[in-house]
């Protein structure tokens, strides 16, 4: 899958436009008289066709943003633009690869059948279906289990499954919240490489949220580094590596190390930050 | 993402938990008075007969009757005591049998089909059986009870032996115990779930059965009672002993919940202990 | 050859204790003298005469086995709908709670007398009868599942706009019917139950009503065919139950298999 057979040009166009626009979104949650701040300010944008990772410290409100993004949650202050449009619900622009993949297929469904769902719900017709879905599995690379159920497949095999139903949705974003942090090394280094092969074969753009600091600098392009709850953005990281990257020569080249202590000096900072917010 | 909650954020969903178990309750109450109040109201709009369905108050006054008659306590004990003879009888059948055909796999696999065809029998069948073998007697209403609960326990207890870890059993074997050992150590406890689970749905069919056996065969009991209130056309009586009926369902409901909890409980606690 | 051998012995296993109890029941009653327990022989003999050369196959076990089909459908369909409609409110549910708790305890034969009152003693009593005890078991076991569903599922559907008569299918009861079908298989035995007494309690025709004629007219070897005939019907109903469930719910055992490690 290292091979690509078009590789695109990614030259930062200062004219590409900005597909999602996330502008001082804030989410408190309300308690009995208390309330928690999870979010306190987060401002970026992701232009169109851009790989954009989102790594923080555990507990930073990852899941929170992801959820306030996708439309699942409402955000207390703030707003969220999707192509010109506030989201106020689950938009069909947008899809999501969960991080819980045993959760987030249908357990009574055969693989087909849970890629084709959501298209019907788009009430595309059935010729039309069946391409989506034969595509989206191929170029999963699980043509050839169609038919079986989610659960006689291999954790990283489910997970190509929700990546399938993701791409086949035909999204214009593609948000996955810690989609590979319930693998093994060995499936999650190959499901990075799907990651960035199907990005680079489809163009989507992609917002991959991860508490891995290898993993966000391998992927992106850019890198969002977030703090401790109450979040906000840290850093904005371009990432200037290469464009075809793969798991050997590219975690071990200089630049890679370079802009991975970059990232985690940023959120050793994110860490401190919050202890002195523990104990003020 | 609970990791980064701080302490007065736990503290404020504990004091949101509880509020929210308040407003259950609150609600429950509602619904309940609701329930109690359509009683009342309905007869009396007419909307249905008071012929058929007295308003509630007239049911209460028929329960404050019956709570003023010897015959009427000499019948809950009736059913009590037909319904706990036999779940006991059950219990105990079901769990002797269910150990000595799930411990030995030769038996298990003879009597899989027997079980299988005896288990869906409608213990209703039997009826006329019981009224000519017996009468209308206890022994009636024990053969019914019986044979409809024993097989939820003997089921309930197949299921539990069937669940043992085979590495614990194996890991039995390789330290020698014995198998009265094995069984005691290692089967009872893993099936004591299932067993309690068995006795909680025994004891609910055994009331129904008992009810029934009194109301079909004549046999001393509330469901007797209820047989003579509605051939005497005393509505108002027939629907309050319908009422203790239901009590008495609720209480046998939580009584083996509550026997449930508390033999686990004391069960796991125990089991810390030894550990 | 081994296979052969495994089928052999599955069958012996499977009739060799029927055919045992059988041929003891055959030989210990067949010089039986005693009034309640006529010899097998004549009570197998008898079945011919009772059941397949007369009319009540059609007069009096179809009814029947017709009430107890229309009550126990009638049953899934409210105890379905209202489940789903409790399990999806959390406000709903507490409202309701108590007054199912209270209504589930009442043994549903008692309710045989007092729907006599309200529907008088025809098909209309019966079926109702049947469907007031089926639709408990149904109706707690839909809440359960439908409280059970899976939080990531839920919204996994929202993020791919699966909602509205596709959700509640697709979602809701698809991942409530474990439980469900559990519902369900607890409702047939009941209504089984509720189907002979309402027929034994008031009726003019039906399995019941015959079996319970018999036994009141002291024909005992009759009175015997008549009780094989409804234990044959009770294991008849729970084999089509247990077809059902391993078809619906083929998913579901495989996926348990799947998360015991594939063990046993």
């Amino acid at each position: 899958m290292s091979i690509m057979s078009e590789t695109r040009t990614q030259t930062a166009d200062p004219r590409t436009e900005a597909l999602l626009d996330v502008r001082g979104v804030r989410k408190v949650y309300e308690g009995h008289g208390r309330s928690v701040e999870a979010v306190r300010d987060l401002t970026f944008t992701v232009a169109r066709g851009e790989l954009v990772c989102v790594v923080g410290p555990s507990g930073a409100g990852k899941t929170t943003l992801l959820k306030c993004i996708a439309g699942l949650l409402a955000p207390t202050g703030g707003e969220v633009v999707l192509e010109g449009t506030a989201v106020d619900g689950p938009s069909p622009g947008m899809a999501v690869v969960f991080q819980e993949y045993g959760r987030s297929l249908f357990p009574w469904m055969s693989v087909r059948k849970n890629v084709e769902l959501p298209l019907k719900q788009k009430k595309l017709p059935r010729a039309r279906r069946a391409e989506l879905v034969h595509q989206a599995l191929d170029a999963v690379g699980l043509g050839d289990v169609q038919s079986a159920y989610p659960w006689q497949l291999s954790g990283g095999m489910q997970q190509r499954v929700a990546i399938a139903r993701a791409i086949a949705y035909e999204p214009h974003i593609l948000l996955m919240d810690e989609p590979f942090a319930a693998v093994d090394a060995q499936t999650r280094a190959d499901l990075e490489d799907l990651v960035r092969s199907l990005w680079h074969r489809l163009g989507v753009t992609t917002l991959f949220v991860t508490h891995d600091i290898d993993e966000a600098v391998y992927l992106g392009q850019r890198v969002l580094v977030l703090s401790a709850a109450p979040t906000v953005v840290l850093d904005d990281i371009a990432i200037d590596l290469p464009d075809e990257r793969d798991q050997l020569t590219t975690r071990s080249s200089a630049r890679f190390a370079e802009l991975r202590a970059q990232v985690f000096a940023q959120i050793q900072r994110a860490k401190k930050h919050h202890a002195g917010a523990d104990h003020p | 993402m609970t990791s980064t909650l701080t302490a007065p954020a736990r503290a404020s969903r504990a004091g949101a938990a509880s509020r929210a178990a308040r407003g259950t309750t609150l609600l429950g109450v509602l619904g309940f008075a609701t329930f109690l109040a359509l009683l009342e109201v309905v007869p009396r709009s007419g909307l249905v007969s008071p012929d058929y369905l007295p308003p509630l108050s007239r049911i209460g006054v028929a329960l404050a009757e019956l709570a003023g008659e010897a015959g009427f306590w000499t019948a809950i004990v009736d059913t009590v005591q037909g319904w706990f003879l036999g779940l006991a009888i059950a219990v105990a059948a079901g769990i002797a049998a269910g150990f000595v055909i799930g411990t030995i796999p030769v038996l298990r696999e003879f009597t899989a089909s027997t079980i299988e065809f005896l288990r869906p029998i409608p213990s209703v069948a039997l009826i006329p059986l019981a009224v000519l073998v017996f009468g209308s007697e206890l022994r009636s209403v024990l053969l019914l009870v019986i044979y409809a609960a024993f097989w939820q326990v003997l089921l309930q207890v197949l299921y539990g032996v069937q669940d043992v870890d085979p590495v614990a059993q194996e890991t039995a074997r390789t330290f020698g115990l014995h198998r009265w050992a094995r069984i005691r150590h290692v089967t009872w406890p893993t099936a004591l779930p299932y067993v309690l689970t068995g006795v909680r749905l025994a004891a609910a069919v055994a009331l129904i059965l008992a009810i029934t056996a009194e109301l079909i065969i004549g046999a001393p009991g509330l469901g007797n009672e209820i047989g003579v209130a509605q051939s005497g056309g005393a509505v108002a009586r027939m629907y309050a002993l319908v009422i203790v009926t239901g009590l008495l369902g609720v209480a046998v409901n939580v009584l083996a919940r509550r026997l449930e909890r508390w033999l686990l409980s004391w069960h796991s606690s125990l089991r810390r202990e030894v550990a | 050859m081994r296979i052969a051998r495994r089928v052999t012995r599955a069958i012996l296993a499977a009739l060799a204790l029927p055919a045992i109890l059988l041929t003891l029941w055959w030989v210990l009653t067949a010089d039986s003298e005693s009034y309640y327990l006529p010899p097998l022989s004549e009570i197998l003999a008898a079945v011919d005469d009772v059941w397949l050369h007369s009319d009540r196959l059609s007069a009096d076990v179809l009814p029947s086995v017709l009430r107890l089909f229309g009550g126990f459908l009638l049953a899934v369909v409210i105890g379905v709908a209202l489940g789903v409609a409790i399990g999806s409110s959390r406000r709903l549910r507490a409202f309701c709670e108590p007054v199912l708790e209270f209504l589930r305890a009442i043994p549903p034969p008692v309710l045989v007398p007092v729907l006599m009152l309200v529907a008088g003693i025809g098909d209309t009593m019966k079926v109702l009868v049947i469907v007031s005890g089926c639709v408990w078991p149904i109706l707690l076991n839909t809440v359960e599942g439908v409280r059970a569903v899976d939080e990531v599922l839920v919204e996994t559907a929202r993020c791919y706009g699966v909602r509205g008569p596709s959700r509640l299918w697709n979602l809701v009861i698809r991942s409530a019917s474990p439980q469900i079908v559990a519902g369900l298989r607890q409702g047939l035995s009941i209504g089984i139950i509720l189907m002979v007494i309402s027929e034994m309690f008031a009726a003019s025709n039906g399995l019941g009503f015959s079996i319970i004629q018999f036994q009141r007219t002291f024909a005992v070897t009759e009175m015997w065919t008549g009780i094989l005939l409804l234990g044959l019907l009770g294991f008849l109903l729970a084999t089509l139950m247990r077809l059902f469930e391993r078809r619906a719910l083929n998913w579901y055992f495989g996926l348990r298999q799947a998360q015991r490690g594939g063990s046993r």
